[in-house]
C-alpha cells in the first residue's frame, strides 16, 4: 500500500522532530494527560488529576506536566494524544478506555514518547497499561452492606454494561450474600457515567423500591445527597472519598488513587528504567484505597471489613473464590479455585442469585 | 440617539469586513478574559488562532487538522441550510449522525474480514442510508400528521444514543475485544478505511465529499428550480403553495437530503478519525454543525468557511490548553464570544449606523 | 419482578420532583415564543443559574437568596442575546446556541471554588391539615415551596397570557410584529422583557437543580436539560397548562422507568431508557394528529421598525 508507506514515513519525519524538540528541554520531563471529563467533576477526571498533582509534588521543578480535559472518545483522540506528543511531552497518561486504539495508533508513530493506557488491554513497546482492581473495595463494600441492610435490599445504581461494572456488582453481592442470604440486589442501570440528576432519581427510585443501601457506579454525590434526605440509607463514597457526607450516609469509599503509579512511572522516564508493562493493582499497592470507615458502621462489622482489607492486600483472600456458580447454575469456580484475571477482564455474567438479565 | 438605517442593498464591503471585525473584538475581550485568568493574553490569543497554521513545529500536522475537522461539521452544515431555508428545523443532525455511522459500520462488518474495493461504497450508501431513515421520521410525521419536527428530531438523539450504547456492547461488539464494549476498527481495515486521498493532507474521503457537498449546495440553490422552491418555501409559504410546490415534498427532500448529509458525515467519522463504534463515539457535530450553517449565513461557500474558522477555534483551543493550561472552560467561552461577535457585527451588512437624527415611528 | 414495590405515591411525588427544573425553563421559554422569540440557549441560562444560585446559597448560607440571584444572573444573561439578536438583529437560532456556550464556559469557570461542597438545604412545607391528608397530602403537599412556586408560575402566565392586556400584546408582538409595530406596541421592549423572563425562569430551573434536586455543583450537571425544556415547549403547542403536563409526563415517565429497573420489571433496559423520549413523540404525534397547533407566527424572525 503506498498509502500506508507514505504515511510512515511522514510519521517517522514528525517522530524525529519530535524527539530533537524533546532534547532540546530535556532537562525538564514532560508528562502529559488526556481527560475524558472536565477536572472538575468529582469522579473519574478529578481523581486523575490528583495523580497528576502528585507528580507535580513529587518532582517539583524537574517536571511539567500538561493536560487536556473533556476529549472526547470518538474522532478528536487521536488528535489532542498527537499534539500533545508534538509539543514535546516524554510521558502521556491517556486515562479512559476509549483511547485505546487511538493511543497505540500514536505511539506508533512517536516511538521516543512513552504512553500508560488506563483499563485497556492493548499494549506496545512504548504503551504499557494500568488499572485497578475496584472489585476488591466491591468486596469489602458488599460485606458492610450485607451486614448493615435491615430490609435486605441494597440498591444499585450502574452505569453502562462493561466487564468493570459488571465485576463490580458481582463482587460485592457475593459478599453481601455470604454474610446475609436473603438480601437482593436491586440494579438501575443509568446509561450515563455523570447526569447527577438522573442519578438523584435513580437513587430515589431505590429508597422507594425499599432499599436502605445505595451502591453506585456513577461519579456524582447526587446518589449520597438523595440519601441523606431519605434517612436511613447507607452509602459509599465512588472513585474520590466523597468525605463530606460521612458519618452519614456514606460509610466508606472506594478511592482511586493513581497518585502513587503515576510519580513511580513518570520516575521511571526520568532515569529511563521505563518499559512496557501490564499493571493492575489493588488494595495492597494502594492504587485502590478504602476510604475512613465511619462510626455509623458497627465495631464489629468495621473490624471484619478491616480484616478482609488486609487479608485482601496480603495476598491470602480474593474476593472471587470458588465454589461460585454463574447466574444460570452452571458451575464456574470449585471450591477454593480463585477467578483468573482473564475470567475478570472480560466479566459479562452475573453470579448465581444475582435477578434479572445483564442488558445486552 | 443611534439607530440603524437599511442600506437599500448589502453592503459588499462589510460582507468581507465583518468577520475580520468580529475576530478582532474576539481578540480584544478574550485577551482580557485570559489576562483575568492569570494566563499571558498575546500569547494565547497567537495559539489559538496563529500556531494552528504557521507554528514551525506541530503546523504540518494541525495544518491537515484542520480539514479533518472541519470536513464532517461542513458536510452536516450543507445539509442541514438547506432545511433551513425552507423553514424546515432539522435540530437532530446529531442523531442522524449517530444511526449514519451505526448502518455504515454493520454494513461494512458483516463482511469481515473480506478485502473487496466495494466494502468501504456500500458502507458510504449504508451511511446515508441510515442517517435518511432517521431522518425520514420526523418527516414522515410532520407530513402525515403535523408533528413539529424540532421536537421529533431532537428527541431522536436520545434514542439514537440509546441504540448506540446497545449495539456497541451486543451487535457491533468486536468479538475479540475481551468483552470490552466498541466495534472492531474499522480504520485499521484496508476495506472499510477511510484513508487519506493525498498522504498528510488531512484530505479524506469525507472532505472530499463535503467539498464536493459545497458544490452541490451551490448549484442547487442558485440553478436549480428545486433551490428556487426551496427558498420560496421558506420566504413565502403561501405564494410557494400557489406556485404549486408540494410543501410535504420539499419536507422529505430537505429533511432526507440533511439526513443522508449527516449520515455519511457519521460513516466517515467512524471508518476514519473515530475508527471504531464505541458508546460515546458521537461529540456533538450535529449540534456544532448548526451553528456552522448559521454562521455561514446559510450560504455554501459561507458555511465552508465558517466550518474551517470552528475547526481552527477547536484546534487552537486544544493547543491553548495544552502550552499555556488555561481551562477547557475558558475556551469555550472564547468560542461563545467569537460567535457573539460575528452574528453582531453581521448587521453592518444590511444596516448602517446613524447617529443624531430622531428614532422613527 | 415484583413491580407492587413501586409506591405510587412516592412516584407522583417524585416526579414532581424531577419534572420542576424543565417545568421552570419551559414556562420562560414560553413566554419568549410566545413573543416570537426562539431562544436556544436554555441550557446555557440553565447552568448559569445553576452555579450562581449554588455560589450565593453558600456564601448567604440560605437557599431563598440563592434561587433570586439564579433567576437575576440568568436574565442578566439572556439580555446579551436579547441585544443581539433584538437591536443588531442577529440570526436567533444561531445566538441561542452562542448563549449555550457562554453560559456553560462561564459557569465552570465561576464554579471552580464551590466544586465538593454542599449547599444549605430548601425544607420541605408541611402545611397543617391538607398535608396530612392520607394519599393526596403526601403526594402533593409535601414539597419545597419551588415545586409550588413553579406551579404558581404556570397559572400567572396563564393568566397572563389570556386575561391581561400586555399578554395581549405579547402575543400580538409574537404573531405579527409588523402589525403590533402600526398599532403603535414597542415590539423590542416587549421582547428584551420576554426574554429576560425566560432568563430568569430558566435561572431558577438551573437553581433547583443545584440546590434542590441534586444538590451539589458540578460542571455541566445540567447534561441537557435544557434541550428537553425546549422540546416540552413544541410539545406543550405552546399553551401554558400542558407544558405543566409535558414536564410532568417527561418526569413520571423517567421515573418510572427507573423504577421499574429498581423492581425488576423483566423489560429490556435499552427500551426503558429510550422510553421518555419515545412516549413523549407518541403522545405528541397524538395530538398534532388531531390539529392542534399554535407556533406564533412570527417566531423566529428578526424585526426592525423601517421595514
Amino acid at each position: 500500500m503506498t498509502f500506508t508507506k507514505l504515511l510512515t514515513s511522514a510519521a517517522m519525519a514528525i517522530g524525529l522532530a519530535s524527539a530533537a524538540v524533546a532534547g532540546s528541554h530535556a532537562e525538564k520531563t514532560k508528562v502529559g494527560f488526556i481527560y475524558v471529563g472536565p477536572v472538575g467533576d468529582g469522579g473519574w477526571t478529578y481523581e486523575h488529576d490528583q495523580g497528576r498533582k502528585a507528580v507535580v509534588e513529587a518532582y517539583g521543578d524537574k517536571v511539567e506536566t500538561v493536560y487536556q480535559e473533556n476529549v472526547p472518545e470518538g474522532a478528536d483522540a487521536v488528535r489532542a494524544i498527537t499534539q500533545m506528543a508534538l509539543t514535546g511531552a516524554d510521558i502521556i497518561f491517556t486515562t479512559s478506555f476509549g483511547y485505546m486504539d487511538p493511543t497505540i495508533e500514536v505511539a506508533a508513530k512517536f516511538p521516543d514518547v512513552k504512553f500508560e493506557h488506563a483499563t485497556g488491554y492493548k499494549r506496545a513497546d512504548n504503551v504499557s497499561t494500568y488499572s485497578a482492581r475496584f472489585y476488591e473495595g466491591r468486596a469489602i463494600q458488599g460485606h458492610i452492606a450485607g451486614k448493615m441492610t435491615k430490609t435486605n435490599k441494597i440498591g444499585y445504581i450502574a452505569s453502562f454494561p462493561i466487564p468493570e461494572v459488571i465485576r463490580g456488582i458481582n463482587a460485592a453481592y457475593i459478599h453481601a450474600k455470604k454474610v446475609n442470604p436473603d438480601v437482593e440486589f436491586s440494579i438501575i442501570w443509568a446509561y450515563t457515567w455523570f447526569d447527577p440528576a438522573k442519578e438523584a432519581d435513580a437513587a430515589r427510585a431505590l429508597i422507594e423500591n425499599g432499599a436502605d443501601v445505595v451502591l453506585q457506579h456513577t461519579d456524582s454525590t447526587a446518589p449520597q445527597a438523595a440519601a441523606a434526605e431519605a434517612g436511613g440509607v447507607i452509602t459509599f463514597g465512588q472513585a474520590s472519598d466523597m468525605g463530606e457526607y460521612a458519618p452519614m450516609p456514606r460509610v466508606s469509599s472506594i478511592i482511586d488513587n493513581w497518585g502513587p503509579y503515576y510519580v513511580q512511572q513518570v520516575g521511571r522516564v526520568m532515569d529511563g528504567t521505563w518499559e512496557s508493562v501490564d499493571t493492575w493493582d489493588g488494595i495492597a499497592p494502594g492504587m485502590v484505597g478504602i476510604g475512613e470507615i465511619s462510626d455509623a458502621v458497627p465495631a464489629d462489622v468495621k473490624a471484619e471489613a478491616l480484616a478482609m482489607k488486609d487479608a485482601i492486600a496480603a495476598g491470602e483472600y480474593h474476593p472471587f473464590t470458588g465454589p461460585l456458580k454463574k447466574q444460570d447454575g452452571s458451575d464456574w469456580l470449585a471450591a477454593g479455585e480463585t477467578a483468573s484475571d482473564g475470567d475478570l477482564l472480560g466479566m459479562g455474567f452475573y453470579v448465581e442469585g444475582l435477578t434479572g438479565d445483564v442488558p445486552n | 440617539m443611534i439607530r440603524l438605517e437599511k442600506r437599500p442593498q448589502p453592503s459588499k464591503i462589510w460582507t468581507v469586513m465583518t468577520p475580520v471585525l468580529a475576530v478582532f473584538l474576539t481578540m480584544i475581550i478574550g485577551g482580557v478574559m485570559f489576562a483575568i485568568l492569570g494566563k499571558p493574553p498575546l500569547e494565547a490569543i497567537r495559539t489559538i488562532f496563529w500556531d494552528p497554521l504557521f507554528n514551525a513545529q506541530f503546523a504540518s500536522y494541525t495544518r491537515p487538522q484542520l480539514l479533518v475537522k472541519a470536513g464532517p461539521l461542513i458536510l452536516i452544515a450543507i445539509g442541514l441550510s438547506i432545511g433551513f431555508r425552507a423553514g424546515i428545523w432539522n435540530i437532530g443532525a446529531e442523531g442522524q449522525y449517530i444511526m449514519g455511522a451505526i448502518f455504515g459500520a454493520a454494513a461494512g462488518l458483516a463482511f469481515y474480514p473480506s478485502d473487496s474495493f466495494l466494502i468501504f461504497p456500500l458502507m458510504i450508501m449504508a451511511g446515508a442510508f441510515g442517517g435518511f431513515v432517521w431522518a425520514m421520521i420526523p418527516a414522515i410525521l410532520r407530513t402525515a400528521f403535523r408533528t413539529n419536527e424540532i421536537l421529533v428530531s431532537l428527541m431522536l438523539v436520545y434514542v439514537a444514543e440509546a441504540v448506540l450504547a446497545s449495539v456497541s456492547q451486543n451487535l457491533l461488539r468486536n468479538p475479540e475485544g475481551m468483552g470490552f464494549p466498541g466495534s472492531r476498527n474499522l480504520s485499521q481495515w484496508d476495506a472499510s478505511a477511510n484513508r487519506e486521498i493525498i498522504a498528510n493532507s488531512g484530505m479524506h474521503w469525507g472532505v472530499l465529499t463535503a467539498f464536493v457537498a459545497v458544490i452541490f449546495a451551490y448549484v442547487l440553490m442558485t440553478r436549480h428550480i428545486q433551490g428556487f422552491n426551496i427558498r420560496l418555501t421558506g420566504e413565502a409559504p403561501r405564494a410557494a403553495r400557489f406556485a404549486g410546490v408540494m410543501p410535504a415534498r420539499i419536507v422529505i427532500f430537505c429533511l432526507g437530503l440533511s439526513g443522508m448529509l449527516a449520515g455519511m458525515a457519521g460513516l466517515f467519522e467512524v471508518a476514519g478519525p473515530a475508527g471504531q463504534i464505541s458508546i460515546d463515539f458521537n461529540s456533538g457535530y450535529g449540534f456544532t454543525a448548526i451553528i456552522v450553517a448559521f454562521l455561514g449565513r446559510l450560504h455554501p461557500v459561507g458555511i465552508l468557511l465558517a466550518g474551517l474558522l470552528m475547526a481552527l477555534t477547536y484546534i487552537g483551543g486544544e493547543l491553548a490548553q495544552l502550552m499555556l493550561g488555561v481551562p477547557g472552560a475558558s475556551i469555550q467561552l472564547f468560542q461563545g464570544m467569537l460567535l457573539f461577535f460575528l452574528l453582531a457585527t453581521d448587521v453592518f451588512i444590511n444596516f448602517r449606523l446613524r447617529i443624531g437624527q430622531a428614532e422613527a415611528a | 419482578m415484583d413491580l407492587s414495590s413501586i409506591n405510587p405515591i412516592l412516584l407522583v411525588a417524585s416526579l414532581m420532583v424531577s419534572a420542576t427544573p424543565i417545568l421552570f425553563a419551559a414556562i420562560g421559554e414560553l413566554v419568549v415564543e410566545k413573543a416570537g422569540v426562539l431562544n436556544l440557549g436554555v441550557e446555557g441560562m440553565m447552568i448559569t443559574g445553576a452555579v450562581v444560585g449554588f455560589a450565593v446559597a453558600v456564601n448567604t448560607d440560605s437557599p431563598l437568596p440563592g434561587f433570586a440571584a439564579a433567576a437575576l444572573a440568568a436574565g442578566v444573561l439572556s439580555l446579551s442575546f436579547g441585544i443581539l439578536t433584538q437591536y443588531l438583529l442577529s440570526n436567533q437560532v444561531a445566538t441561542g446556541l452562542g448563549l449555550t456556550l457562554v453560559g456553560l464556559g462561564l459557569s465552570s469557570l465561576i464554579g471552580k471554588p464551590y466544586e465538593g461542597m454542599k449547599s444549605p438545604t430548601l425544607p420541605d412545607l408541611h402545611i397543617p391539615g391538607i398535608s396530612e391528608i392520607p394519599v393526596v397530602g403526601p403526594m402533593l403537599f409535601q414539597h419545597d415551596i419551588m415545586v409550588y412556586v413553579s406551579i404558581a408560575l404556570v397559572a400567572g402566565v396563564w393568566g397572563f397570557l389570556k386575561y391581561s392586556r400586555l399578554g395581549l400584546v405579547l402575543r400580538a408582538v409574537g404573531e405579527s410584529h409588523d402589525a403590533a409595530h402600526a398599532l403603535g406596541y414597542k415590539v423590542v421592549r416587549v421582547r428584551m422583557a420576554a426574554i429576560f423572563f425566560g432568563g430568569a425562569c430558566a435561572g431558577l430551573g438551573g437553581a433547583y437543580l443545584s440546590l434542590v434536586r441534586v444538590p451539589q455543583w458540578t460542571e455541566g450537571m445540567t447534561a441537557g436539560a435544557g434541550w428537553i425544556a425546549l422540546a416540552i415547549v413544541v410539545f406543550a403547542s405552546w399553551r401554558p397548562w400542558r407544558v405543566l403536563i409535558g414536564a410532568y409526563l417527561f418526569g413520571g415517565v423517567t421515573v418510572l422507568q427507573l423504577n421499574l429497573q429498581a423492581a425488576g420489571a423483566k423489560v429490556p433496559v435499552e427500551i426503558l431508557s429510550m422510553s421518555p423520549y419515545l412516549i413523549t413523540i407518541l403522545v405528541l404525534v397524538v395530538i398534532s394528529a388531531r390539529g392542534a397547533h399554535g407556533a406564533p407566527a412570527s417566531l423566529g424572525r428578526s424585526f426592525h421598525a423601517s421595514h
